[in-house]
């Protein structure tokens, strides 16, 4: 187990540094110059020239690259060219916002999609499971801005019930904060849920087919009970697979949604230093999302071993 | 088994208990619900976020639009007649040859940090933007400034090089702002100015909240708070007045979501004007626009009524030049090139430009697509094919179209007040007019009385419209959406400023 997490740690290392380098130079690709930008219409090429030298972006590639990659490990990630502070707290801020949205879904997706799916796997023959599996499908083909979009007209502008968008943090009011985090965690877990609901159902009717429940069957077990005492567990590892790569999917999923019910998290960030050509937070933003995914990786694959001992014995 | 459960409980634990963590701090204040306190505060939707709140060093009109007014204020405002107006400055004398400006201050004028206004921060401020400190490129309206000299407290002298009409407009505007020498180590993030509010609290992504000060010099505002939230398209400022968040959405970009308030008692849609105007340019130095006959063919070919009605829902103003109808030397000047598709293919058939293929650059914002298309199919009807490249803005449009001057045709909003010359009277603009016909024009009517300023524009307007140097669409309207109730909305956009001194409710 030890050797198997340190090659994970070494290709965790690898796996950041090659996409700080693709990032770094994705973003020198594309056309726009920060410094334009920052002075609109009408700059001089004095000025424009005095711009670069004070956000640096005038001097060798290479330089800004190690001056930018080098202050990751230590979570200095620069001063950004449009808000002119230290980029670092910024995220936190943002990505505090982003995580309690994505976990909000994940766990609503999880709670729906674990009994629902089990239940479509266990009926699968019966009208009432088709039904659910069918749901799901349609839940699936939904993009979650659209489900968001639909909440917002729905809920908010035609019956009034809930606040159309914004954010309160949870520490300042609870209730309001409740009242504005419900539909965009109800948009992301949506589509999630069927998602992952697909899953479960698959995974719980492959272990039901196996030979070890027809034996607890056999001997005289019902078909929930074998399924809670000898399936559930069997069927987790490629659930828990499923859940983190959806996890990392949900982050995504979340840039739009942060979009539509306009809420500060990391995605509207990166999207605001995009259009603004806000160089150094783009990169840092797209490496904490790149590192919150590889933890996640780590994690699940910590999980696995405690799940199957045939993968902590087989490392 | 027991161990196990002891585990997972374990694992609950540790993730309520940092959820809670984070939830204590996460996104650094908020939206603040009002219910009971709508008499005292008013929350306004805007569309693009201030990125800082230091207009000396960061173009683009979020900043000013939050701060100018508000928070900071200039000798001179400018009200929604687009007329100067006493500010901080109680009244002026011209003399020496309309070269010399003696303002008399405003007594009892203090900075939000408590320090007096007086004639030095007059000095402090004027010589500050012709310094290295301001990197804004507005900074070379003060380059007219001779000298500032304070002659007493309250009383300060401003000599220009030569008398200039636009001057003292220009003090009404950003390059005006009066600062304290005190207040201006952190403009990116602090904002301290002699105006009626002061910041409470920025929520980055989110909200400016301003609050009234106690010890403004002037009259309360009517309310105690105003907040300015921020969103990222017009669908989403009308979904939050409509679900009861915001209570005005100002300068709204999207006509087509007007309908179901225009007929609803609930709210008020007012059709403001603004100093912004579609700008349809056309490279006037390369082909095929370098020959004025093309041009004059585009000007013919464009019904600009339709245009306003097709793509804003008939909300702006077709004026024919590039002027708005709040400047002092504003005229109609749509009879110059009416809509005459006929007249329009002749000149094409005589410049040679008959089967004409061209690329429009057409930037990434909502009025800029609505207007293409409707373009394009009028200039397909004279022979024009227009194939539309759409070009992100401001990122690629400024770095192509603007700086590079790569580009035939283009679209875009200009909003600077009083830009006529900053467009037309420079031939490295990216428009590239050949103003030799208007410099010196220019220069006269600057220096001249009010009345020979006023001539002298109108004749250098006429003269960059008859050369077809660009065709003005239409003046953009500054629409705003309001809940009924709410008073003393500016409705006129007349400056970059959203003056809230005077916002309040029923």
């Amino acid at each position: 187990m030890g050797i198997r997490l340190l090659i994970n740690l070494a290709r965790f290392v690898v796996t950041y540094v090659i996409a700080t380098v693709a990032v770094f130079l994705f973003m020198r690709a594309i056309p726009g110059d920060p410094a334009q930008i920052a002075l609109g219409v009408n700059a001089t090429p004095e000025l424009l020239a005095k711009t670069r030298a004070e956000f640096g972006t005038d001097r060798p590639l290479i330089v800004q690259y190690f001056d930018w990659a080098l202050g990751l490990p230590t979570g200095n990630f620069g001063t950004s060219y449009v808000t002119r502070q230290d980029i670092s707290p910024l995220i936190v801020d943002r990505v505090q916002v982003s995580l309690i949205l994505v976990l909000l879904a994940m766990v609503l997706a999880l709670a729906i999609a674990i009994p629902f799916g089990t239940y479509a796997a266990v009926k699968h023959r019966n009208p009432s499971g088709i039904i659910v599996s069918g749901i799901s499908q349609v839940g699936v083909a939904i993009p979650n801005f659209l489900a968001g979009i639909l909440l917002v007209v729905v809920f908010a502008v035609g019956l009034g019930w809930l606040p159309a968008n914004g954010w309160t943090p949870p520490g300042e009011d609870f209730g309001d904060f409740i009242s504005r985090v419900v539909l965009p965690v109800l948009a992301l877990a949506s589509v999630q849920g069927a998602i992952l609901t697909r899953y479960v159902r698959s995974a719980v009717m492959e272990v039901m087919n196996e030979d070890y429940l027809r034996t607890a069957r056999s001997k005289g077990l019902g078909k929930l009970e074998s399924l809670i005492k000898h399936g559930l567990r069997n069927a987790s590892i490629p659930v828990l697979t499923v859940t983190s790569v959806q996890l990392a999917a949900l982050i995504i999923g979340a840039v739009v949604i942060e979009r539509v019910f306009v809420i500060p998290g990391l995605g509207s960030m990166l999207l605001d230093a995009v259009g603004n050509r806000d160089l150094l937070t783009v990169q840092s933003v797209v490496m904490v999302l790149v590192a919150i995914t590889l933890i996640i990786n780590l994690v699940v694959d910590v999980l696995y071993t405690i799940l199957d001992p045939r993968i902590r014995k087989g490392a | 088994m027991k161990e196990k459960k002891n585990y997972s409980r374990l694992a609950a634990t540790v993730l309520v208990g940092s959820l809670a963590l984070t939830a204590c701090s996460a996104g650094s204040g908020g939206t603040s619900s009002e219910g009971s306190a709508e008499n005292t505060s008013v929350t306004v939707a805007l569309t693009g976020e201030p990125v800082n709140l230091d207009f000396t060093t960061t173009a683009g009109a979020a900043i000013p639009q939050a701060l100018m007014s508000n928070v900071y204020e200039g000798l001179v405002e400018i009200d929604q007649e687009g007329k100067i107006q006493p500010l901080l400055a109680e009244s002026w004398e011209l003399s020496n040859g309309n070269k010399t400006y003696t303002f008399k201050l405003r007594e009892g004028a203090t900075f939000s940090n408590g320090e007096a206004f007086t004639a030095d921060d007059v000095k402090f401020s004027i010589e500050r933007v012709q310094s290295d400190d301001w990197v804004s490129s507005l900074k070379t309206k003060m380059e007219i400034v001779d000298s500032v000299d304070v002659l007493s407290d309250s009383e300060v002298a401003i000599t220009l090089k030569q008398p200039s009409n636009a001057w003292l407009f220009d003090m009404g505007t950003l390059v005006g702002a009066m600062f304290d020498p005190s207040g201006v180590d952190e403009l990116a993030s602090t904002a301290i100015g002699t105006g009626p509010y002061e910041i409470d609290a920025w929520n980055r992504g989110q909200s400016i909240e301003l609050a009234t000060r106690d010890d403004y010099w002037g009259e309360k505002p009517q309310v105690e708070k105003v907040s300015l939230r921020y969103f990222a398209d017009a669908v989403a400022t009308t979904n939050a007045l409509q679900s009861g968040d915001v209570d005005v959405v100002y300068n709204m970009q999207s006509p087509e979501l007007l309908s179901r308030f225009e007929s609803n008692d609930k709210y008020q849609v007012l059709d403001g004007t603004s100093n912004g105007e579609i700008v349809l340019s056309m490279n006037n130095k390369k082909a095929p626009f370098d020959d004025k006959r093309v041009r004059q063919a585009v000007m013919y070919a464009i019904d600009r009524q339709a245009v306003v009605d097709t793509a804003w829902n008939g909300y702006g103003t077709v004026v024919g030049g590039p002027v708005p109808t709040t400047d002092p030397y504003y005229e109609d000047l749509n009879d110059i090139y009416p809509y005459d598709p006929e007249k329009a293919k002749a000149l094409l058939k005589e410049a040679g430009a008959e089967n004409l293929q061209i690329t429009f650059k057409v930037p990434t914002r909502p009025y800029a697509t609505a207007v293409s298309e409707i373009v394009v199919s009028q200039l397909a009807d004279v022979g024009i094919d227009a194939k539309i490249e759409s070009s992100e803005f401001p990122a690629v449009w400024l770095d192509e179209v603007f700086t590079k001057h790569d580009y035939q045709m283009s679209v875009v909003l200009a909003v600077e007040s009083r830009d006529v010359l900053a467009m037309f009277n420079n031939p490295d603009y990216y428009l590239g007019y050949d103003n030799s016909g208007i410099e010196e024009l220019a220069a006269k009517a600057d220096a001249a009385d009010e009345a020979g300023y006023v001539d002298g524009m109108k004749k250098v307007v006429r003269t960059i419209v008859d050369d077809a140097a660009a065709d003005t669409l239409f003046i953009f309207p500054n629409i705003v959406v309001a809940k009924a109730e709410v008073t003393g909305i500016p409705a006129n956009s007349v400056t970059e400023a959203l003056d809230m001194t005077n916002i309040g409710w029923k």
